[in-house]
């Protein structure tokens, strides 16, 4: 009995022990030289290797840009995968510096669990996806349903939420991955999949058949979905809330992927020539190089670009911007001033 | 006269402490124990600094919160707003569920394929090595979900059971082999039925006791009694008299059926044709409302036989409420449509019309059926997919090892005793039960119980098939919506060391029945 309380022992002050290493992230990822970003298990559109292998993603591409600004280099990122389980353990014991999995911002996860989230990159709600067979229409003719869910997610709380207060029935079959749900939902195990609108249309547009299936006009929840760090660096989570807002920014000034040379070079507004380093030095407040936003932009394009390529309209999950707008044109994208 | 001369005594030292080899062990036992205590004092100081860095405590509060989560297999009522402390004790009730069947079902898979292995019959012979080979040398939780995933994809969802003219029926009407599980009738206690359960249970002590006393028969006299005839008698007769005498006299009560003002006073299958279905608020584990769902299903199956033109699909529905008193207000409400009430009950009452078709329930367990409505299958009982998997898969790894346990028992028995035993005349199953199996009990047991362990532990991969074990809940998703991680996992180990030291300690107690007795 003894052993087992050892080994238990030494399990639980390893993952404490781990945790110490909080403190002085961005010295840790400059000496690495390597940035350790957790993403998903592997989520279309948002976080899944390509054909070569190569990590790619609406999320990914917040760890390139992360990486650019702080080492320069957008390739110079290795990906973790995590599920909804661990996403909050491994950054918490230090083994990714940052998670960009769409995880949504809530209140227990920021102050209970003593995560810091840094911002939004995508505004998403709750909704569910049945088979055209199915003859359903609305969320409110489920009663009774089967329904995957994705354990360790908002998604399993809301979804209790919604079914009680609506006074209907349903039978959860817990899940552990996308990949995983998506077999049992198309084996006809479940009825019903739910997670956040994008995670279905990302899912639906990997099936062999995706006319087939419909995905409910009911949103069910606020899915805030951004990247996060750990409590208690403050300065690292600078560095990624600014990285993230710059792309926000330079989307709204019109700075793209192609025009940045140029720009880079100095403008007439301000604004972009602070954002860029050729004016103030907001840079090195970060404590890294001055032109650490134009290395961010140079990985993939802003905020609109990143979103065009991965989930856009054009692309085979065909996301509209909807609430992702620019404020100007009527989104909730909206970047705090770089002054 | 003798006189012993006593040593002189030796005055202890501190050196002997080291140079006494009396004491020797002692002291290094003492040093280590001292050495272990500062090392997990060391390590539990580490853990809390390291948590109180990280502004996080040790706290066991969280389990008092509402769960806020669903879980599929409720063996005890259990809604989102309970609290994770109930979450998890269903977490356990389901690992205790699964681990039983698991056990039990390993045990007498094990049992037979150890005994057939060493069958004369060339074919079983190898087929049980081939099953124990196959079985123990691929990872358990690879079974798992190969069974899981060959049920969900070879067996028909539900829709297949949908319809005037379904791809798929249900076995003998009432049950239902689906991906999602098979659904199985739930017995309901009719008048009467505690009796016949209570004389059911006391027939099958009865035929131990009727073996027992015809083993010492044997021993005292040596007259050999008949087992076989006597225990199925002894097993049946009572309660096949119970059950006629329910069925066909005393227990016979007539059950009024209620429908909505208006509709009163035609039969029961004018009624349903002319609606198209009904509801009906069933009243859970009476055996009235059973017996009018059953009526029901059977107007169901009428309409949907015959050429398949005049079919007509039924919608039957049932509302199911705790009490007979939230079933009349149910009704009152219009909540359901029919309802089904002892006739001086229904008297009484004074909304709705009654039907002119009387229900009589008689039998002292009736068969709550399980039946298709909306999604899924309701009503009677779901042996999830999940359970199943698991059930299987574990009771199969485990078996073919119990298996090799209850081989190498039997070979441990030297040959002379069954040839001893020939020699007087003992036929092979006589010789294996009688001679071999008592001696090899005593081997076989203590491997044994470490299978069971491993059985129970195994079950945590429960998750990997979505079955809400206490891994599944406490340990994955209060764990993870509270963030209790350090705490959640304490507990779970605590529940796994609880529950394999039970196993030890019962199988201990049995090991010790059957062991060689000296005297």
């Amino acid at each position: 009995m003894q052993k087992y309380v050892l080994a238990s022992a030494v399990a639980v002050t390893a993952i404490a022990a781990a945790g110490m290493a909080s403190a002085q992230t961005l010295e840790e990822v400059k000496d690495r030289g390597v940035l350790n970003c957790g993403v998903n298990t592997g989520l279309v559109g948002f976080a899944a290797p390509d054909a070569e292998g190569e990590w790619e993603g609406f999320d990914v591409a917040v760890c390139r840009a992360v990486a650019a600004a702080v080492l320069g280099d957008a390739s110079s990122v290795e990906f973790v995968s995590t599920t909804g389980k661990t996403r909050f353990t491994a950054l918490a014991s230090g083994e990714v510096d940052m998670v960009s999995r769409n995880t949504t911002w809530t209140f227990t996860r920021d102050v209970d669990l003593k995560n810091e989230f840094v911002g939004i990159n995508y505004y998403d709600g709750q909704g569910f996806m049945v088979p055209k067979g199915l003859g359903v229409s609305s969320a409110t003719e489920l009663d009774g349903a089967t329904i995957c869910i994705q354990t360790g997610t908002t998604t399993e709380l809301n979804l209790a939420d919604y079914f009680r207060s609506n006074n209907m029935d349903y039978d959860p079959v817990p899940i552990e991955t996308n990949a995983e749900a998506q077999q049992q939902y198309l084996a006809g195990a479940c009825d019903v999949y739910t997670t956040d609108a994008s995670g279905l249309a990302a899912t639906r547009a990997a099936f062999e058949t995706p006319g087939d299936h419909v995905i409910l006009p009911e949103i069910i929840s606020k899915e805030p979905l951004g990247p996060l760090v750990r409590n208690g660096d403050p300065e690292w989570a600078d560095i990624v809330r600014w990285t993230l807002n710059g792309l926000i920014a330079a989307e709204e000034y019109g700075i793209t992927s192609t025009n940045i040379e140029e720009l880079a070079q100095g403008t007439n507004n301000p604004e972009i020539n602070r954002m860029l380093g050729t004016e103030g030095n907001f840079g090195e407040l970060l404590g890294l190089e001055s032109d650490w936003l134009v290395n961010a932009l140079k990985a993939g394009g802003n905020y609109g670009e990143i979103f065009e390529r991965h989930i856009g309209e054009n692309t085979p999950i065909g996301l509209a911007r909807g609430l992702n707008a620019q404020w100007t044109e009527g989104g909730l994208m909206y970047s705090p001033p770089f002054r | 006269m003798s006189s012993t001369v006593e040593p002189p005594r030796e005055q202890f030292r501190l050196s002997m402490l080291l140079n006494d080899t009396r004491y020797r062990s002692y002291t290094f036992q003492a040093i280590a124990l001292v050495l272990l205590i500062l090392f997990m004092a060391f390590l539990g100081m580490n853990l809390v600094r390291n948590l109180a860095d990280l502004g996080q405590n040790i706290s066991f509060a969280f389990l008092g919160e509402p769960a806020g989560y669903d879980i599929n297999q409720r063996p005890i009522s259990y809604d989102n707003q309970d609290s994770h402390l109930r979450a998890a004790f269903v977490g356990v009730l389901n690992t205790l569920i699964v681990a039983f069947l698991g056990c039990v079902t390993a045990t007498i898979l094990g049992t037979l394929a150890g005994i057939l292995r060493l069958s004369n019959n060339w074919l079983v012979a190898k087929l049980m090595a081939a099953y124990v080979e196959a079985f123990r040398n691929v990872p358990v939780l690879i079974w798992i979900l190969i069974i899981f995933f060959i049920m969900t994809a070879a067996l028909p969802g539900p829709a297949a059971f949908r319809g005037v003219d379904p791809e798929q029926s249900m076995l003998f009407g009432a049950m239902a082999a689906t991906n999602r599980g098979v659904y199985v009738p739930e017995p309901v206690l009719g008048p009467g039925g505690w009796l016949f359960v209570a004389v059911l249970i006391a027939s099958v002590a009865g035929v131990f006791a009727y073996r027992r006393f015809a083993t010492k028969m044997l021993y005292d006299t040596g007259r050999d009694l008949p087992r076989g005839w006597p225990s199925l008698g002894i097993l049946v007769v009572p309660s096949l008299v119970v059950w006629l005498a329910f069925s066909l006299t005393a227990g016979s009560t007539p059950n009024a059926l209620l429908v909505p003002e208006g509709a009163g006073g035609q039969t029961l299958e004018e009624y349903v044709m002319a609606e198209g279905g009904a509801t009906l608020c069933l009243v859970d584990g009476a055996s009235s409302s059973t017996v009018a769902k059953t009526a029901l299903l059977r107007l169901q199956d009428a309409a949907r036989s015959g050429p398949v033109d005049d079919r007509v699909n039924l919608n039957i529905r049932t509302n199911r409420v705790e009490s007979r008193e939230a079933a009349v207000a149910a009704f009152e409400e219009g909540q359901c449509t029919l309802l089904a009430l002892p006739q001086a009950a229904a008297a009484d009452l004074s909304v709705g019309a009654v039907l002119e078709t009387e229900l009589r329930e008689g039998r002292p367990i009736e068969w709550d059926k399980p039946f298709l409505s909306g999604f899924n299958f309701s009503d009677g009982v779901q042996v999830r997919g999940s359970l199943i998997a698991l059930w299987f898969a574990l009771a199969i790894y485990t078996g073919a090892f119990i298996a090799e346990n209850v081989r190498a028992g039997i070979q441990a028995i030297p040959r002379g005793q069954t040839e001893a035993a020939a020699s007087l005349g003992l036929r092979p199953g006589r010789i294996m039960s009688l001679i071999i199996l008592p001696q090899a009990l005593r081997i076989i047991i203590p491997p044994v119980i470490s299978q069971y362990l491993n059985l129970t532990k195994n079950s945590s991969l429960a998750i990997a098939v979505g079955y809400m074990d206490v891994t599944g809940t406490l340990g994955g998703i209060t764990l993870n919506q509270t963030g209790r991680a350090i705490e959640s996992i304490l507990m779970l180990m605590l529940f796994y060391l609880i529950i394999s030291l039970s196993i030890s300690a019962v199988m201990n107690t049995f090991n010790n029945a059957v062991r060689l007795k000296e005297r």
